[in-house]
């Protein structure tokens, strides 16, 4: 059987471990998700609490077409969207975002001022263990869609298949937020760890 | 200096276009005209390998840890689920 049935059987078959370990591998991720649509985070927590109660209950629905965390993360960002929103919802995606500030690039378009070398010094930080707090606090800075598309396929490695399933996005625009998100990531990293010249 | 031809690729747009490289989202052509921009600049080149490891950075932030008394609480909603489930005459 495939392990997301087996442990939706678990699940109805009241064993609290399995429940236990979903919570222990989803709440974090799913609150820190939430928190992109809804006022506040004591709003989130209880977003994040429906959506736990309103997956138990809607168990027998679930089909296996998608995987379960999937099905978990459509479930949230659908009771998210429906508590309210922190914002407008509707930026166009269309807007046109550089990716690289223009005034880096001369008149014929090539690096003038061109990307600053920090890989190794992000290597050395996040071995350290120094880094990878710092990236989550910038993640959670990024324009929300930005933020929500980037926790999804980068800190949660989900397909972009699945990202516009929970976030109910065209492939197009998942992929412009993606880009934003992570050329707005890469800028912060440069900015941070560029070496000292 | 190299004549750009009109169907080469500059800096600043190749910048743009590194998530549907990375995507495969690029034609074949697309790809080629991206490959070979890269191929002879090496700040391009360099910007590439930055947002692979800008990607590889974001998957290694952890979610924090939830707190025992977090979970407890969600813990307590699935005893009261499955009490709704038993129904007042016990059964499933």
């Amino acid at each position: 059987m495939h392990p997301d049935f087996e442990l939706v059987s678990a699940l109805r078959s009241g064993d609290e471990r399995a429940f236990t370990v979903l919570v222990e591998r989803y709440h974090e991720p799913m609150l820190a998700l939430a928190v992109s649509f809804v006022p506040s985070r004591a709003v989130a927590e209880e977003v994040v609490q429906d959506t736990w109660l309103a997956a138990l209950r809607g168990l027998g629905t679930f089909e296996g077409r998608s995987s379960l965390k999937t099905w978990l993360f459509r479930i949230l960002v659908n009771r998210a969207r429906s508590t309210g929103s922190k914002e407008q919802r509707s930026i166009p995606v269309a807007d046109p975002e550089p990716s690289v500030d223009p005034s880096r690039f001369n008149g014929d378009g090539g690096w003038a001022d061109p990307p600053e070398h920090w890989i190794e010094a992000a290597e050395r930080r996040i071995v350290a263990g120094k880094l990878a707090g710092q990236v989550r606090v910038w993640i959670d800075d990024l324009p929300a869609r930005q933020r929500e598309v980037v926790l999804l396929r980068d800190v949660e490695g989900m397909s972009s298949e699945d990202v516009c399933t929970v976030l109910a996005l065209t492939e197009g625009n998942q992929r412009v937020l993606l880009h934003r998100g992570r050329s707005r990531l890469r800028q912060l990293l440069e900015n941070e760890l560029r070496e000292v010249r | 200096m190299k004549l750009l031809r009109r169907r080469d690729l500059v800096c600043q747009q190749a910048v743009e276009l590194v998530t549907d490289y990375l995507e495969g989202n690029l034609s074949p052509r697309g790809r080629r005209r991206f490959e070979a921009h890269l191929s002879g600049c090496p700040h391009c080149t360099e910007y590439l390998a930055q947002m692979r490891e800008t990607i590889r950075l974001a998957g290694r932030v952890e979610p924090e840890d939830l707190t025992p008394q977090a979970r407890d609480e969600i813990v307590d909603l699935y005893r009261r689920w499955r009490s709704e489930q038993s129904g007042p005459s016990g059964q499933e």
